[in-house]
């Protein structure tokens, strides 16, 4: 349970820590906040034999969020997050996900990217990133990229992130009061990784569903959008009857693991109550300020 | 300029601990926890599973709750650290120690520091959590002896001690 020996390489600027990247590449893992790397590399699960620490590098633990969206740095830990008025306000999917993440000395510490980065599939924050459409700042010594959150997520903990890259800031698109959201989740313990969770995102103009992303945690190797249940939903009206056969469709549409924690078929019933109960509170919090 | 660290090389690593400085050399790969303990010989943080799960190993680091099993000691640099040490005053419990010492809180103890830790963080952040929040706050610690009803009572206790209202019985 004690670390393996590393290089230790403690960069003061992105171009320093995308240097070390570009040399190191596969022998090395960036920290930041250390909360999913360091319980790894303790259980040596195929430890970095280089390990660049980007903590103290400047300019990474900005938010800002803004009627025009919002930007997380790499460095913006969960607890930062949580307490962020603006996050409230600009970005409430993300404010409703933090407390649902880990337990509180764990959003001390670790970074609203980093949980994006490392993708777990049962955490909250990359079915968030996957429901909102955000966008993945990418950093190498070739330059810089972006990637989709619809294209990022490849498979368990892996991501389309080569391993040159650092990820700088993830960029969130606008909210606004046509739009309604919920993040929820059901765990045997309050804190533990979800067995089920969705983070929904819900449009309506008109009185009618323009839009609709369904975003599940903790039922496959990644996080997992229903196109077709989304679909179903569209130019309906935000109603009971609506989520009710979303909550058919998703159960119909998802093929969920089995694992100690749940049955496939649990996890397939829970995925449907999510759907009704999260639509409907998205549907309640359209044209509600934060 | 980077700081590099070779394999079995040091670094210099300085923070206070309750309210002391210190200061040491130490490999990049020893956890916060080992540093503590074993450097800075306060052996009140416990290490329960060394990989981030129990919280018997809660610090308060800069005021906030963090697992010192998850932060490499170099990562603290320059921080502000209180352990279970750093709560009594002399021969003075602190109130959650007190409180905990009046109901009986806890059985073997080994997870006592932790709890007493997030408990702390916990009532800085509020002072009157019910006994719903306190269970989800503190669900991120562990206790194998317990059943966790006793350490409830005990935060609960904490909380009428810490908000002055003691019944009258001072």
């Amino acid at each position: 349970m004690k670390n393996p020996p590393f290089v230790y390489h403690r960069p003061e600027s992105v171009a320093e820590a995308v240097a070390l990247l570009a040399e190191h590449g596969d022998d090395a893992k960036v920290l930041a906040g250390g909360q999913s790397l360091l319980p790894t590399m303790a259980l040596r699960l195929g430890p970095p034999a280089q390990l660049i620490d980007i903590g103290r590098i400047p300019g990474l633990g900005d938010i800002t969020a803004g009627p025009h969206g919002t930007s997380i740095g790499a460095l913006v830990r969960h607890a930062e997050a949580e307490h962020s008025a603006d996050l409230r306000a600009h970005a409430p999917l993300i404010h409703e996900a933090m407390p649902l993440v880990g337990h509180r000395a764990i959003r001390t510490r670790g970074t609203v990217v980093g949980s994006i980065v490392h993708a777990d599939p049962a955490a909250e924050m990359p079915a968030v990133a996957l429901a909102t459409g955000a966008t993945v700042v990418a950093a190498s010594a070739d330059g810089e990229r972006t990637i989709e959150a619809a294209a990022f997520f490849e498979g368990y903990l892996t991501t389309a992130l080569r391993s040159d890259e650092l990820v700088t800031e993830v960029r969130f698109p606008a909210w606004g009061p046509h739009l309604g959201g919920a993040v929820v989740e059901v765990s045997r313990r309050h804190g533990d990784y979800a067995m089920v969770g969705l983070a929904c995102r819900l449009d309506v103009n008109g009185g009618e569903i323009v839009d609709a992303a369904l975003a599940f945690f903790g039922v496959g190797s990644t996080p997992v959008r229903v196109p077709v249940a989304e679909a179903a939903l569209l130019s309906r009206s935000p109603s009971k009857d609506a989520f009710e056969a979303a909550a058919v469709d998703v159960a119909r549409e998802l093929s969920p693991g089995a694992d100690v924690h749940a049955s496939s078929n649990y996890r397939r019933h829970v995925a449907g109550v999510l759907s009704r109960r999260g639509l409907a509170t998205a549907a309640s919090r359209i044209g509600v300020p934060a | 300029m980077t700081d590099t660290v070779p394999v079995h090389g040091t670094i210099g690593v300085s923070f206070t601990i309750n309210g002391e400085s210190f200061s040491v050399d130490i490999e990049a790969r020893r956890s916060l926890s080992d540093v503590i303990r074993e450097d800075a010989g306060l052996t009140g943080t416990h290490l329960g599973c060394e990989h981030g799960v129990c919280g018997a190993c809660t610090v308060l680091l800069d005021g906030a709750p963090a697992r010192s099993c998850l932060m490499l000691a170099v990562q603290a640099d320059g921080a502000d650290i209180t352990t279970i040490e750093g709560l009594a005053d002399g021969d003075q419990l602190h109130p959650v120690q007190q409180a905990m010492h009046e109901a009986h809180g806890f059985q073997c103890a080994f997870c006592a520091p932790g709890f007493l830790m997030s408990t702390l963080a916990l009532l800085q952040e509020n002072p009157s959590p019910s006994r719903d929040e306190i269970r989800a706050e503190l669900s991120g610690n562990l206790c194998r002896c317990t059943g966790y009803e006793t350490i409830l009572n005990g935060v609960e206790t904490a909380v009428t001690l810490m908000s002055g209202d003691d019944g009258g019985a001072s």
